[in-house]
């Protein structure tokens, strides 16, 4: 009796390597199937006709899409490494962070390296605001998850690879190690977790992505008349 | 030892209609905290510094935060009445998925009464889809959740006493669009729990009217 795992995926999706972690750490066996989301596959249009959007795990052939529905599923069907907590109150602070982390953190850090001007500069003020929450909440645990890593750590976890390669790419100091120690040694603790560092793209070509991009909307504001 | 409970809300937001509702399925006491946006309690800033909204629920002293979050919550300490959530995975990863979906409609729905022109055309658009998307997800079950009462109808429920407001100012019929799911709220107030949560759509109307005319809508 096999069981049937396959994780849609491209090969720099944050969001997928999500669950590329939360495979790993539990030591699930796998297929990936990567997609090149400039040429959408039929099959990832099928199992996910909503939002069109990796990651995409697929289970026994049943589908699930949205990265934190993803890892809960997995978590409540795989129990050994438990990613969220037990007690339902620490459940609900995990769930709090997560949401967080996305629609504030990630959002706000996007901005700082994708926007010019006084967007930029207001991004980067809302990106600290965000930020100093966040080093708050780590209160001297080792990672969001306490001893070890946990959902909140995973869905952060793109703060520890990508944050270098936008500082790289902008020249602007994003997380400044005076101004959040404890989240500073929290991205490279994660970064250096052997599951973590074995399981992340290639920097330099993620640093070709990413400053295309960052050249794409650059030219794009620019011609557009003000 | 007795469990205390708070929730701080406003009366007319459809997010804290869910908490109330959940809280009414479980058959739990509490108490109803009105807040005042506009000059937020210092409860509020304690209990939510973060994002300084509601609904928050404060349970023994404890505040959880996020109207979805909250829900899950409090299903998950109150697990052994009315269950909302489903024990399979597959289907609590289902009704996951489509209850973060519903979230949409709470930015579409504000654009439908503060836009005008193309923005509030293709707010509607959007609007529409995603009604659309979710009565097609409701097929002809009773419930989202089936036979029973589940997370996902507590998640839409509560948009349906804003349909009136919507239909008012967006001008179209959610009824004309989506009977379906116009018969699935109306089966879901007759459930005690969603009519005592829910606001009359008149006084939601009027709460709009109230709201574009302090932010200068005309």
């Amino acid at each position: 009796m096999g069981e049937e795992v396959k994780l849609f995926r491209s090969w720099s999706s944050p969001f997928a390597l999500r669950i590329v972690w939360a495979l790993e750490i539990k030591g699930i066996e796998y297929e990936a199937v990567f997609e090149d989301l400039s040429n959408k596959s039929p099959l990832l249009l099928q199992y996910n006709p909503v939002h069109k959007k990796v990651p995409i795990l697929v289970h026994n052939g049943r589908p699930i899409a949205e990265s934190f529905v993803i890892l809960e599923y997995i978590d409540e069907t795989w129990k050994q490494v438990p990613l969220l907590p037990e007690d339902p109150y620490e459940r609900a602070m995990a769930r709090f962070w997560a949401k967080f982390c996305d629609d504030k953190v990630l959002t706000s850090i996007w901005s700082a390296f994708i926007k010019q001007g006084k967007e930029q500069e207001e991004a980067l003020v809302a990106a600290a605001e965000n930020l100093k929450f966040l080093e708050k909440e780590m209160k001297g645990k080792k990672f969001f998850g306490g001893e070890r890593i946990g959902y909140v750590d995973i869905v952060l976890g793109w703060l520890a690879n990508l944050v270098s390669i936008f500082e790289e790419i902008v020249g602007l100091k994003i997380v400044d190690e005076g101004k959040f120690p404890l989240l500073y040694s929290w991205m490279q603790d994660f970064a250096e977790a052997p599951i973590i560092r074995d399981n992340c793209p290639p920097r330099d070509k993620m640093i070709v992505k990413f400053q295309a991009l960052l050249d794409a909307a650059i030219a794009s504001s620019s011609s557009s008349s003000k | 030892m007795a469990d205390e409970i708070i929730l701080l809300d406003l009366w007319a937001s459809m997010l804290g209609m869910r908490v109330r509702v959940a809280l009414a399925e479980k058959g739990l006491k509490y108490e109803y905290r009105e807040q005042d946006l506009r000059n937020k309690s210092p409860l509020l800033l304690e209990m939510n510094p973060v994002h300084k909204k509601i609904p928050v629920l404060i349970h023994n002293g404890k505040p959880i935060c996020e109207s979805l979050i909250i829900v899950q919550y409090i299903d998950e300490v109150w697990y052994n009445k009315s269950p909302l959530l489903p024990s399979d995975p597959y289907q609590r990863a289902q009704a996951r998925f489509w209850a973060d979906y519903t979230d949409k409609l709470y930015e579409l729905g504000k654009q439908l009464w503060l836009a005008k022109g193309e923005e509030q055309e293709t707010a509607k658009k959007g609007f529409m889809e995603c009604l659309k998307l979710l009565e097609g997800e409701l097929g002809d079950k009773p419930y989202f959740g089936g036979e029973n009462f589940g997370f996902l109808d507590v998640a839409l429920v509560s948009f349906s006493c804003w349909f009136f407001a919507y239909e008012s100012f967006g001008n179209f019929s959610v009824e004309a669009e989506c009977p379906k799911l116009v018969a699935w709220s109306k089966r879901c107030m007759e459930k005690e729990s969603v009519s005592s949560s829910l606001e009359d759509p008149l006084k939601i109307h009027g709460f709009v009217i109230m709201m574009r005319k302090e932010l200068g809508v005309e």
